[in-house]
């Protein structure tokens, strides 16, 4: 039922029916926020002399989804790459400012990147399996992060994953061909599947449905709505209606800066600012 | 489906947590530690091998750009050279110059009077050395009569045992210079009669048996002949095949056997390019052998397919835009290609050439097949001479015995790499110089 | 010094042809060049290229048919009896004839036969150069006055410039074509004689190698062997010994440059990396002979070890050395060309740097590494001098690294270097040799192209 909901939606032409969206939202927001995930405070990011993002201060909550808009360009997928040091793969990238996940600040000189990243999980643009079989792209995080003993458990992981992904029905009788062989959406629930594994509090996604057909699509967003249970979510997207669809929270980017964040459904009735009102009405973006 | 994974789930999943201990970590980074440091060590392997290999040669060639030298009061003996006093120049040119030589060490030597012992006197200095005294008579035959310090070019033991390459502390048997022989050279080194020079005949001689008077020019001049052949031959092949394959030819099984063919052919071990020098050029066209013609030719083939190669490259990296433009104001296809693609290309295929040539450069195996690999004593005068070319002629000094022509044979690998670093240079130059992107 | 001549000539000619052909084509449109369909110069090249192409030809033809024809000529010319020799004979005397028409003599006082050949040989040549240059200036002129009279402004001498350019380059480019089929037919055709005097199976699979055949019948020890498996054993030993140098210290530098070095130490480590592969091989040799085989045989004497002084060790090392850019730079590239998605999907799930390289992509990378690895093995087996240089003569079966081995490389050069007779087993021995170090090269290479094409176009 909830499905089919959905894909009515994703061909709806433009803004989300108000009605709809208060039925999605009212139960996890009800105007107050679970407790606070993470906290960016004044981040600057620098690429080389060009400077990405200005001075932005965002709070995400647990047990939520925060989506980030914008049109291209203007520092959503940076800001998201912040939030578990990606960027520190870029050469030219230079962040300053704090980022607290659970009063921590990310960028402490004490703090291991890796012990960050197996709690902030991430999900790209494109489905990037790694060329080994389903069984072991699943198995890759526990592996090296040193989750589960023995076979069996291993086993157990790789089932749980995949089958919280949606996706252990699919792949059941194939665990150890090739994660590559999967279709598009396939791949992309495996990717989570891979993320979930290492069982992180945060999972970041960047733009996870950009390359995958509106079915597929439909079958992801559905799951990011399950793993908000779990997980505290935030998700990149350069569709709005997906903004609406999933999340809770919007957080509007232009430029660089983060203009207005707020309730989703807020930000898309009655917007304060008026490039929010600008991208969202279609008038530019 | 929905349904089951929401009721399987609710609240934190099951799984553990990630084993973040510290103890762990630190397993983890020492891991980490210890693959960049097998990554440091490779490179500092590499780069050492070659810092040996560069040394070794250096250390090994240096000195045989001096010469050591033997200075000898010689008294001109008119007996000797010109006994009828006729002072003509086909008889001053005939006369038995080793015997004024002898002479001369007689008499700084006076007591050595065995004639076994004198021999050894005399082989001081090259067997080569009467040319000295030959051409200074001929040159001005007033000197005959009397007496001159002339300096002469010390044998190739002398010079070794100067140089310190022989080493004196070991019995005498074992030792290509007696001890009479040394004790002579010291008392000559202490009255000053033993001088190093800059030896400009490496650079201007032939190849010699006598290592002291070996030289590479030969080589040289060989290896120039050689290289314009292979130039001449090789550019402009190589530039018309990488102009029709990249801007003419249809796509279709020929061309495709074309290109299938070019990369093989790049592969292909430069020994049978020899062999298919040999058969064909010299075998079947009845070419001459040893000749700077075959060997070019040889090296032409081989290096086709690299200019080929790079040249495609450059031409594929002129953007399509341009050609459209040209197109567009009525050029015809060729046009197009003379006018503005080939200009804008050959920087890059002229890099591509550069570093094939320094390849045939150095190249050695294919030229043994095809007889480049004999003793020449002349200088070649043209591309049907017979010639050999550095490489090879570093091949046969190191495969001579004499302690002396290590020292040659590394000299001539200076001269040689030399001659890559300058080529390398130019072509960095050119890339740097023109380096477009689009 | 005539051919010079010649050419000068027929350049000169061409050039004319040029200038009269423009002059010709401005002179038909009265003047008035835009009512010329090309350019004045098209035409002046049209006249060009009919001018010098045929005469280039029947210089060209010439200069492939003049040797035989004259030699048979000569042979035919010759007394009864010195003829119906040994074609091994033949040639020699062949090529005595040539060196004293060069004026070259090697032996003493040369027969009169010999001589008189000589000039017969000197005489035919000067008439058919003669000939030839006569016919080739004919062409040159008559190929000139047909072209000048067809000029007329309509004419579309452009596009039958392009036509016949286009039509050079098509010729040009079948060049490497030709020098393939030149490879495979001329080391077929030796081979196939080789064949007919030792059997291929005794080739292939023989244990003994030792390639001495008499001259003379009552000469002692001309039992030529031509079993040519030592060789190969020779040359894998040095072959695997060169891979265990070359394969780890390549990929591990490739992976240092690729993914730790800095952008400053990864420029100035990558040229010195490839200063490795532009060393000439003889230099590698020279090092190999003079250098590392004295130490080898010093650190294994050492150790109590009897190591040869040309060991098989020595030779591999240092050709390993040589092999390192090869391996570093091929797998450089295809390490380059694993998705950077791929590691940052390794990187986001808490991975460390070499966990990433060595789980993630060393396992993607592959099958492009084993075709590198494949192209480096082909350039091993194929590499001369620096085994002519710094391993054995001595066709030893054998797998211990310590001892002198010989390989397929060192027996074509010992075959085929120095005074050697035409039409031997020994030297057909070497292009027997030569054919299959061509057919193991060139099957490596085909599989080795193809794993690194079909690995790229993965990640396209």
């Amino acid at each position: 039922m909830m499905v089919m909901d959905r894909s009515n939606r994703a061909t709806a032409p433009t803004a989300p029916a108000p009605g709809a969206q208060a039925e999605a939202t009212a139960e996890a927001t009800a105007g107050v926020y679970g407790p606070l995930k993470i906290s960016a405070q004044g981040v600057d990011v620098f690429y080389g002399d060009k400077q990405a993002l200005k001075q932005v201060d965002l709070d995400i909550h647990e047990n939520q989804v925060t989506a980030l808009i914008g049109p291209s360009g203007c520092g959503k997928s940076t800001f998201l790459r912040c939030l578990n040091r990606m960027n520190d793969v870029i050469e030219s990238a230079r962040v300053r400012g704090t980022i607290l996940l659970d009063g921590q600040n990310i960028y402490d000189r004490d703090l291991d990147v890796v012990t960050l990243r197996a709690r902030v999980g991430m999900v790209f643009q494109k489905p990037n399996p790694f060329p080994k079989s389903i069984y072991d792209n699943v198995a890759y995080g526990p592996r090296i992060h040193g989750i589960g003993s023995g076979k069996a458990e291993l086993d157990e992981i790789v089932a749980t994953s995949l089958e919280r992904a949606g996706l252990l029905k699919e792949v059941k009788d194939r665990l150890h061909e090739p994660g590559t062989g999967l279709s598009g959406g396939q791949q992309q629930r495996l990717c989570i599947a891979r993320a979930i594994a290492v069982n992180p509090d945060v999972i970041l996604m960047d733009e996870p449905c950009s390359a995958l057909d509106p079915i597929a699509t439909a079958r992801v967003e559905e799951l990011i709505d399950e793993l908000r249970e779990n997980y505290t979510i935030v998700i990149v997207t350069h569709s709005m209606q997906q903004a609406a669809r999933v999340s809770q929270r919007t957080a509007f980017f232009h430029l660089g800066e983060l203009v207005e964040v707020g309730d989703t459904e807020q930000i898309f009735t009655s917007p304060r600012d008026e490039r929010t009102q600008g991208y969202i009405t279609g008038r530019f973006g | 489906m929905t349904d089951i994974a929401r009721e399987g789930h609710r609240g934190r999943p099951a799984a553990q947590h990630a084993d973040l201990s510290q103890a762990r970590l630190r397993r983890r980074y020492a891991a980490e530690r210890r693959f960049k440091l097998y990554g440091v060590l490779a490179i500092c392997l590499a780069i050492g091998v070659l810092g040996i290999l560069l040394f070794s040669v250096v250390s090994k060639g240096y000195t045989a750009f001096v010469k050591t030298e033997i200075g000898l009061d010689v008294y001109f003996d008119p007996e000797e050279i010109d006994p009828e006093g006729t002072r003509d120049p086909a008889v001053l040119a005939d006369a038995n110059y080793d015997r004024v030589i002898r002479d001369a060490f007689e008499r700084t030597f006076p007591e050595v009077s065995e004639r076994r012992e004198r021999r050894a006197l005399s082989d001081l200095v090259s067997s080569g050395a009467w040319l000295v005294l030959r051409d200074r008579v001929l040159e001005d035959p007033s000197v005959i009569g009397t007496t001159e310090r002339v300096w002469f070019r010390a044998s190739d033991d002398v010079d070794m045992l100067m140089k310190g390459y022989i080493p004196r502390d070991v019995p005498e048997t074992a030792r290509r210079v007696s001890d009479a022989q040394i004790a002579w050279i010291d008392a000559l080194d202490e009255a000053g009669q033993v001088g190093t020079r800059f030896n400009l005949d490496f650079f201007t001689a032939g190849d010699s048996r006598e290592p002291e008077l070996a030289g590479i020019w030969g080589a040289v001049v060989g290896t120039f002949l050689t290289m314009v052949v292979t130039l001449v031959l090789s550019f402009p092949l190589a530039v018309a095949t990488a102009v029709y394959l990249e801007e003419f030819a249809p796509k279709n099984r020929w061309t495709d056997l074309i290109e299938v063919n070019i990369n093989n052919l790049a592969a292909v071990p430069s020994i049978v390019f020899g062999l298919l020098g040999l058969a064909v050029f010299l075998g079947w066209f009845g070419l001459p052998r040893s000749a700077p013609l075959v060997g070019g030719m040889v090296l032409a083939l081989m290096n086709l397919p690299i200019i080929i190669i790079a040249g495609r490259a450059s031409l594929k990296a002129v953007p399509p835009s341009i050609r459209e433009a040209a197109l567009a104001v009525g050029a015809s296809r060729l046009q197009v290609v003379t006018h503005h693609v080939l200009p804008l290309a050959m920087p890059g295929i002229l890099t591509g050439t550069i570093i094939g040539m320094a390849h045939a450069l150095g190249e050695t195996a294919p030229l043994l097949m095809i007889g480049m690999v004999a003793f020449i004593v002349d200088i070649p005068s043209g591309f049907t001479d017979a010639a050999t070319v550095l490489p090879v002629q570093i091949f046969l000094w190191a495969d001579s015995p004499e302690r002396a022509f290590v020292e040659k044979t590394s000299a001539a690998i200076i001269v040689l790499l030399g001659f890559l670093v300058i080529m390398n240079a130019l072509a960095v130059i050119l890339r740097r110089r023109f380096e477009r992107r689009w | 010094m005539q051919l010079t001549i010649l050419a000068t000539t027929l350049l000169l000619l061409t050039l004319i042809g040029f200038y009269l052909g423009r002059s010709r084509a401005v002179a038909s449109a009265g003047g008035n060049r835009r009512q010329l369909h090309s350019l004045p110069g098209y035409h002046g090249v049209y006249v060009a290229l009919w001018c010098g192409l045929p005469a280039l030809f029947i210089v060209a033809l010439w200069l492939v048919v003049e040797p035989h024809v004259i030699e048979a000529l000569v042979l035919s010319g010759l007394p009864e009896g010195m003829t119906d020799v040994g074609p091994g004979q033949l040639s020699l005397l062949i090529n005595e004839i040539r060196n004293a028409a060069n004026g070259v003599s090697f032996f003493g006082e040369p027969n009169p036969a010999v001589v008189a050949a000589a000039e017969r040989y000197n005489a035919l040549h000067q008439i058919g150069f003669a000939a030839m240059g006569v016919v080739a200036a004919a062409a040159a002129i008559g190929g000139l006055a047909w072209a000048r009279r067809r000029i007329a402004p309509n004419m579309r001498a452009r596009n039958r410039v392009e036509k016949a350019i286009m039509a050079i380059l098509i010729v040009l480019s079948t060049i490497s074509v030709l020098t393939t089929i030149g490879i495979v037919l001329s080391l077929l055709f030796e081979s196939i004689r080789f064949f007919s005097r030792v059997p291929v199976t005794e080739f292939l699979f023989g244990l003994q190698w030792s390639p001495q055949t008499a001259i003379r019948e009552d000469q002692v020890g001309s039992s030529g062997a031509f079993g040519a498996v030592p060789l190969f054993a020779g040359t894998m030993l040095i072959t695997l010994i060169a891979m265990c140098v070359a394969v780890p210290v390549g990929l591990l530098s490739a992976i240092y440059l690729a993914d730790y070095a800095s952008p400053r130490v990864r420029s100035v480590v990558k040229p010195v990396l490839e200063v490795l592969a532009g060393i000439p091989t003889v230099v590698y040799g020279f090092f190999a002979a003079l250098t590392v085989a004295p130490f080898v045989r010093d650190a294994g004497a050492s150790a109590g070890l009897d190591v040869a002084s040309f060991s098989a060790l020595a030779a591999g090392l240092v050709m390993g050395i040589m092999i390192i850019p090869y391996v570093s730079s091929l797998s450089d590239d295809v390490m380059n060309a694993v998705p950077q998605t791929l590691r940052d999907g390794s990187y986001a799930l808490g991975a460390t740097k070499s966990e990433t390289i060595r789980q993630v992509v060393f396992p993607a990378a592959l099958p492009g590494i084993v075709g590198a690895i494949l192209l480096a093995v082909s350039r091993a087996i194929g590499e001369t001098m620096i085994v002519v240089m710094a391993a054995g003569l001595a066709a030893n079966l054998t797998a211990n690294p310590l001892e002198a081995v010989t390989t397929v490389t060192v027996q074509i050069v010992t075959l085929l270097v120095g005074d050697q007779e035409f039409d031997s087993a020994k030297t057909l021995a070497a292009f027997a040799l030569g054919l299959l170090l061509f057919c193991v090269t060139l099957i490596l290479n085909i599989i080795a192209l193809r794993v690194v094409r079909k690995y790229r176009e993965k990640y396209d």
